[in-house]
């Protein structure tokens, strides 16, 4: 599970790895459907606005590695996963709902 | 293996099936479960889900060549090694040479936000890889329903177990999915809608305080299948089913005779003692030496070299074999030949159907030529009297297909009729043995007849029969004016034959000395005649001597007469006399 740099797609990779708070998260998506391109569009979306600069977005596609899922017990796909800051934390689903989102990762709202 | 069949997609072909490899599963369902799809398997907590669906992989995995899957979404990885590890299953050599595969899947609703559309790919993805990555032919999933806890959505988890059930279908893999029971159904989430071709029910039913799992096939499509609850049994070497009930009437029958182990009882049932794989049943009441015509047979078995498994509900091991050496017969040398077991449990130990599938388990393992129970009557502690019966006729019916004899023991309640078993038995039985006490003259002593006996010449006497040093001896019969005679007025009996023997013997004896005393006397007269008549003898044979001298002299004197005279005129026969006696001179 350690070596998940390599994963597909890099056009996907996000910004660039922050100094002081850094969150790393973690998107397991199943090839390219329509639910994990809203996902990732959504929380690339969520991330700009909340943690602009200091967050890291890996995706990793199951239909290439399926041999990740074990390690982050993954059932439901699109899945979301705080790996840092800690504790790990799991979202599912197409992220469309921002506000559960937020609830989830632990994101205090900007406003 | 010859059941291990290649999965053929033609609809012409009769439903493949996939073996279990589980005792008696396998009977009962006519082969196995349906190969290539899934079978649910359902019941309450504790009653042996897992294992049954576990055996199934690990038998897949080591006797079928079958590779397997076990996802699990309860228990993880670890925790079923150490688990399944006190069965014999070695999970972890088993994962390593890709026999098998664990998957442990970790659902808490507590961790999981959700926030929009999902489904469950990521647990397709998983199996698919794990069933993938070994050659997988057989998946457990163990227990599915799990993911309603995790998932709120159920129509999204129906949808997605509906197409969990395709898939498994179209990766052709045979499947167990197992199931806690629900209030009314067979499955709390209703899995049984998904799961349309094969379902068994295993059920932990505690009746009067004895627990016994039972199991039953509540539909399989497209076969025949043994539709009644079977009993299983979970033990050390895993799970085993019994189809008790499937057995017919159509054992071959041995005319093999064998010796009871007492040599005149040999005698009373015409000579050569019971027949092989016959059942025989001793009945009597309390302290009427059951036991030890049971440790004759067995002694007698041993002896041949037969090997013999002793259920045992009354007493241990040690105290058998102590009580038996009691009367000269030495069961421990045959246990420790190997030759003997003793299976000793309390008829309360555990339910009707649990002691039958154990017995069978054991018989099947030590491969007896004889089984002893003792007593069957103890069994109806563990039940009510219908249930042994049925049980028993059971395991007579099993008994006799091996070819196995089987010895009963049943003890009659004083008071009630002699000639009835408690638990009504007595009509499987193919010979049966009356012990009975006869009283009389102020003592008890053993009776023994034969009440029936099927298929032999057979002694009608009661024999009464006593346990010595050197075991049980029949004695011999006799009757008094009042019958048999037994105990004291046997032995009293015996004393006055042995008088009467004595008299008769002295009475010759007496007789031959006079023989002997007469022949003395007459010879003695023979002696003293003999002696009168040589007396006599000597004195005639001196007269006759006499006479002759005699007889000469006067010829003698006539021929000097007449030479005197110078006379011829001598007789022509005196003259020749003369003549003759003149010539001789």
């Amino acid at each position: 599970m350690k070596s998940t740099t390599k994963t597909k797609a890099p056009r996907y990779q996000g910004a660039e790895p922050p100094a002081e708070e850094s969150w790393s998260l973690r998107l397991y998506v199943a090839g390219q459907t329509p639910k994990s391109l809203t996902a990732f569009a959504n929380l690339k979306r969520i991330c700009e606005e909340h943690l602009e600069g200091k967050y890291r977005i890996e995706v990793i596609d199951l239909m290439v590695n399926p041999q990740l899922a074990k390690g982050d017990q993954i059932l439901a796909l699109p899945t979301l996963v705080r790996r840092l800051p800690a504790p790990v934390k799991k979202i599912i689903g197409d992220l469309s709902n921002t506000e559960r989102v937020l609830v989830g990762l632990d994101i205090k709202p900007l406003l | 293996m010859a059941q291990r069949i290649k999965k053929v997609k033609s609809s012409l072909e009769p439903l493949q099936k996939c073996p279990t490899g589980i005792k008696g599963l396998d009977e009962i369902t006519g082969g196995g479960l349906p190969m290539g799809r899934p079978t649910l398997v359902c019941g309450g907590t504790g009653c042996g889900k897992t294992l049954l669906a576990m055996e199934f992989l690990v038998r897949g995995a080591t006797e079928f060549g079958e590779p397997g899957v076990f996802m699990s979404f309860e228990e993880k990885s670890e925790e079923l090694t150490k688990n399944f590890a006190s069965l014999g299953f070695d999970l972890d050599t088993l994962a390593a040479q890709n026999k098998v595969a664990l998957d442990y899947v970790h659902i808490e609703r507590s961790e999981i936000e959700v926030t929009g559309e999902y489904d469950l790919e990521g647990l397709f993805i998983r199996l698919g890889y794990a069933i993938d990555s070994i050659g997988a032919k057989r998946v457990v999933l163990d227990t599915i329903e799990t993911l309603f806890s995790g998932f709120s959505n159920e129509v999204i988890l129906r949808a997605e177990l509906r197409r969990l059930f395709g898939f498994l279908k179209d990766k052709g893999v045979s499947a167990i999915i197992t199931g806690e029971q629900g209030e009314r159904t067979l499955t709390r989430f209703g899995l049984e809608e998904y799961v349309a071709d094969c379902v068994i029910f295993l059920n932990h039913k505690v009746d009067q305080q004895i627990a016994t799992r039972r199991l039953r096939i509540v539909k399989y499509r497209g076969t025949a299948h043994g539709t009644n609850e079977y009993p299983f049994l979970i033990d050390e070497q895993g799970f085993s089913v019994m189809p008790i009930s499937s057995i017919g009437l159509d054992h071959a029958a041995s005319s093999e005779r064998v010796s009871c182990g007492i040599p005149r009882l040999d005698t009373m049932l015409g000579g050569k003692g019971y027949f092989r794989g016959s059942s025989i049943l001793v009945t009597g009441t309390a302290g009427t030496g059951k036991s030890s015509m049971a440790a004759h047979f067995v002694d007698a078995a041993c002896r041949r070299g037969e090997r013999c498994l002793y259920f045992a509900f009354e007493e241990s091991r040690n105290q058998i074999i102590r009580n038996m050496r009691s009367i000269g017969i030495d069961l421990e040398k045959w246990v420790n030949q190997g030759l003997l077991e003793f299976r000793n449990s309390r008829p309360t130990l555990y339910g009707l159907e649990m002691h039958l599938v154990t017995m069978h388990k054991a018989i099947e393992s030590f491969q007896p030529a004889i089984v002893v129970v003792d007593p069957i009557s103890n069994l109806v502690a563990a039940s009510n009297d219908q249930e042994v019966k049925s049980m028993l006729s059971r395991l007579i019916d099993y008994l006799k297909i091996k070819g196995i004899t089987a010895f009963c023991t049943d003890l009659t309640a004083v008071g009630g009729s002699m000639e009835r078993t408690d638990v009504g038995i007595s009509s499987l039985m193919d010979t049966w043995l009356l012990l009975q006490v006869m009283e009389g003259s102020g003592e008890r002593n053993r009776g023994l007849y034969i009440l029936k006996s099927r298929g032999m010449a057979h002694s009608n006497q009661v024999r009464e029969y006593c346990l010595t040093d050197n075991g049980a001896q029949l004695q011999d019969v006799y009757v008094g004016s009042g019958g048999v005679l037994t105990g004291a007025g046997r032995v009293s009996q015996e004393a006055r034959e042995r008088v009467d023997i004595l008299e008769r013997g002295q009475e010759i004896e007496r007789k031959q000395r006079d023989i002997e005393r007469k022949k003395a006397v007459i010879e003695a007269q023979i002696a003293a005649l003999r002696v009168g008549f040589e007396a006599e003898k000597d004195d005639l044979e001196q007269a006759i001597a006499r006479e002759v001298m005699h007889q000469k002299a006067l010829v003698e004197e006539t021929l000097a007469m007449a030479r005197s005279r110078k006379s011829d005129d001598l007789p022509p026969g005196r003259v020749t006399a003369k003549a003759g006696k003149r010539g001789g001179k």
